[in-house]
């Protein structure tokens, strides 16, 4: 590790770990009750005495988040792909994706409860909240290849599969993996979100309905263990998928040239 | 070839040239873009088999679209192309290099095969042939962004190469490459021209770069795009560096500049070349 890079972490660590003593020392001196606002100590705790309740919730969150993000993969993939085939398509379709996006989820979420079970209306609105990025961004990238590649390919006569397979595909990787980054965020708001709105208790309830719940029981240490949680998953959902552009990308794309040395 | 002035006709060089058989003849060449422009009017020009043909003209001129006619991008609005034999085979050249980021060198070379459905170890003799023309051998491996503009355009020109065409239509191709890096380039290509013994049909609107490459310059004029003069270098194919110290590049660099003045409308200067 160079001199760089160790104040490129030492920094924000530092930064983090005096913020952490601050907070610790006011609710010391000041006496402030847990109930208001609990020490970074006993938020720690609370994590490790609640950890079976608090870590079946989060595979529930996990999985929901993982599972939206997947569908919005296929299916933003998928339609980008027949978006690409024909203008008409796009046209027909790319209205509604749009209204989709713009209407918030938190409104749509108390409609598809009247419809589906609420495990799968979750799980629906972590999808609708991940899709439209990757289907922006996918779209955009189908057709954004050098025209003079295009030119190239039609001069050297190539098939429609050929141009698709070979140009425009790899093309749109730089985008669709943009797009994904964004969506790995936004499917795990999503399905908290979504969660607070169904508001199911129970096995199968999230770490976003153990923060309802806390707060309605003033149980505040875990109120704030619960959010950490949620902090860390979204932290490594991020770090996770930068990692996985970075494998793809890093043998020719412009946006990796800054990490070679 | 009724509308274009013939400047200078006869010698050695010239003679040689005019005996090639043609290879295309553009008759009263017409192309309007869908927008209403009019790319080229009225353009005829014989293209001759084995020739190193340059296109010289200001931007607007047609000069590109003469190129894209030629390698049948598209068709003209008006007029025809005629074959001398069957249609040849195509190289294309751009202005960028126009490689795939994404590839290695051997797969941006393999790619005009690769899209005639010829397999990479058929391929491989072939590719690493052109590479070595173009003085790559051993790049194979490398992405485009670990080369240098000159090299970009080196592999950009290997993958022209690649399927040994007939005629090398270029466009531009060094006019974003530095001073060094072009003069190089440019020797490179004669070299490579004769020793293939290709017709190389070369767009630029480089003075200099037209007299020392080509058998003949056609000079065109813009709006509409046209041909208004046609000038033979009378200098033996293969040039070298020498080539730009005698009165017969002089002479030409001249006779050149003056035309393309006449072709944009400007009064040509009197002393030019000194």
């Amino acid at each position: 590790m160079n001199r760089d890079d160790f104040i490129g972490y030492a920094v924000p660590a530092l930064t983090l770990g005096m913020g952490l003593v601050v907070w610790e020392a006011v609710v010391r001196f000041f006496d402030i009750p847990p109930y208001l606002l609990p020490a970074p100590s006993i938020i720690i705790s609370t994590l490790f005495t609640d950890w079976p309740t608090l870590s079946s919730s989060l595979w529930v969150t996990l999985s929901i988040t993982l599972k939206a993000l997947l569908a919005a993969v296929i299916g933003s993939v998928t339609l980008a792909v027949i978006f690409a085939q024909s203008r008409l398509v796009e046209r027909a379709f790319y209205p509604f994706a749009v209204a989709m996006q713009v209407t918030p989820i938190v409104a749509i979420a108390p409609l598809l409860l009247i419809y589906l079970s609420p495990t799968v209306a979750v799980l629906v609105c972590a999808f609708l909240v991940a899709f439209f990025p990757l289907l922006a961004n996918t779209t955009l990238g189908l057709s954004s290849a050098d025209h003079n590649l295009v030119d190239l390919f039609q001069m050297y006569r190539s098939t429609r599969f050929q141009q698709f397979m070979l140009l425009r595909l790899p093309s749109a990787l730089p985008y669709f993996l943009a797009g994904l980054r964004i969506s790995g965020g936004l499917a795990l708001i999503g399905a908290i979100v979504a969660e607070i709105a169904a508001g199911s208790a129970g096995q199968g309830s999230g770490l976003a309905y153990r923060i309802v719940e806390s707060g309605f029981r003033l149980n505040i240490p875990r109120m704030f263990a619960a959010l950490l949680l949620i902090s860390v998953a979204g932290i490594t959902i991020h770090v996770l998928l930068t990692a996985f552009s970075h494998w793809l990308l890093h043998e020719w794309h412009d946006s990796e040239r800054a990490s070679e040395t | 070839m009724s509308k274009i002035v013939a400047l200078r006709s006869g010698g050695g060089a010239a003679a040689s040239n005019a005996n090639r058989p043609t290879l295309a003849t553009f008759k009263g060449v017409d192309k309007v873009f869908a927008n209403r422009v009019t790319a080229l009017s009225g353009l005829d020009l014989e293209i001759r088999s084995g020739e190193f043909l340059s296109l010289l003209g200001p931007s607007g001129c047609g000069k590109s679209t003469v190129l894209r006619l030629l390698s049948g991008l598209t068709s003209p609005s008006r007029g025809e192309i005629l074959w001398g034999c069957d249609r040849p085979e195509f190289g294309f050249v751009f202005q960028e290099p126009t490689l795939m980021p994404w590839s290695d060198v051997f797969s941006n070379v393999w790619l005009p095969l690769r899209l005639a459905g010829v397999s990479k170890e058929k391929a491989r003799a072939r590719v690493e042939d052109a590479l070595a023309k173009v003085g790559l051998a051993g790049f194979a491996k490398a992405y485009p962004r670990q080369l240098s503009g000159g090299m970009k355009m080196r592999v950009s020109i290997a993958r022209a190469l690649v399927t040994r065409p007939a005629v090398l239509l270029m466009d531009e191709p060094f006019a974003a490459l530095d001073e060094i890096t072009r003069l190089k380039l440019n020797d490179d290509l004669a070299e490579l021209q004769s020793s293939l013994n290709a017709t190389v049909v070369f767009v630029t609107h480089s003075v200099f770069e037209s007299v020392y490459l080509a058998d003949r310059i056609v000079v065109m004029a813009a709006r509409p795009g046209r041909a208004v003069a046609e000038i033979t270098v009378e200098a033996p194919p293969l040039r070298r560096e020498g080539f730009r110290l005698t009165a017969t590049y002089a002479d030409t660099c001249r006779r050149t500049s003056q035309a393309l003045h006449v072709a944009m409308g400007e009064a040509p200067p009197s002393e030019l070349c000194q």
